[in-house]
């Protein structure tokens, strides 16, 4: 049988670890190509990913952070500065550009989405107020995905 | 077998971030647009995750009836269509996302006992959304 739920009114939220999600889009382009490998090889390995010419995708980004609830604001991290750090230090990089050509990490590596989450985490390491960084997910599609902890 | 089951839920309801301990402008400066007098709504998803040993008979973890049955008294009934700020357990606290997500939890976690709670996340928009697993610091 259910319990009847009763209110606690110090039911606050201090010391309760929060974790908090924000989305962003980015559209972009890119190619698979290690200049390491041999043309068969790039071909072999990269497959269709390898046309010099590059092809695009939406890509969804998902930024995690943790941390306790304020009790005076009941915030865990201002949202808005949450989004214009985003902006300022992903999006005014990555948004409508062509991967390998104009964002500086990938002039020498690969911009596969497993490079792309790191290089995100990298950017906004060090950058948060108050939150910790927690994850950083990144959608190619809709249907692959790559998270990324901070971990080496 | 241990198994997690999620389920979500709609609600829409409204509330004005304001902390009366600040001034008028220390709120305008926190909390933004979401300090307009007038309040503003949100269509809350609650994403609600338990787990358990997945029954041998009925191959569940829990029946969904009673998780839906559970949700729909003790969280829809009492949030959709509410101004959040006139509920007794936002008296005196902000009714931010996070206190939101954390009070769902504490409501469930309490209530529902078919299963264990592992989760309940809470997406405000779209682009938006709170998790909480009962974890504290202390």
């Amino acid at each position: 049988m259910y319990m009847e739920v009763r209110f606690d009114a110090n039911c606050v939220a201090p010391y309760r670890m929060l974790y908090l999600t924000r989305k962003a889009e980015f559209a972009a382009s890119h190619y698979y190509h290690n200049p390491d490998f041999t043309p068969e090889e790039n071909r072999r390995i990269f497959g269709k990913c390898n046309n010099p010419n590059g092809h695009g995708h939406n890509y969804m980004l998902e930024v995690t952070v943790k941390g306790e609830v304020d009790p005076r604001s009941g915030f865990v991290v201002d949202l808005k500065q949450l989004k214009e750090v985003m902006h300022r230090e992903v999006l005014d990089a990555m948004d409508h550009r062509f991967l390998n050509k104009e964002v500086p990490e990938f002039l020498h590596s690969v911009p596969t989405t497993e490079n792309i989450a790191i290089a995100i985490w990298q950017r906004l390491k060090g950058k948060l107020q108050n939150a910790q960084l927690h994850r950083v997910r990144v959608y190619e599609t809709p249907d692959l995905f790559v998270d990324f902890y901070g971990e080496e | 077998m241990k198994a997690h089951l999620s389920r979500r839920y709609l609600f829409s309801a409204s509330h004005r971030l304001d902390n009366p301990a600040m001034s008028p402008q220390e709120n305008r400066d926190t909390y933004g647009k979401c300090n307009n007098p007038y309040g503003h709504g949100h269509n809350y998803i609650v994403e609600v995750t338990v787990s358990g040993p997945v029954d041998d008979k009925t191959g569940m973890v829990c029946n969904l009836v009673d998780l839906d049955t559970f949700m729909e008294r003790e969280i829809l009934t009492r949030y959709d269509k509410e101004n959040l700020n006139t509920l007794k357990e936002f008296a005196e606290q902000v009714p931010t996302t996070e206190n939101l997500c954390v009070q769902i939890y504490e409501i469930v976690h309490r209530g529902f006992t078919y299963a264990h709670l592992e989760r309940v996340r809470l997406e405000e928009t779209m682009m938006n959304s709170f998790e909480y697993t009962g974890e504290n610091t202390q």
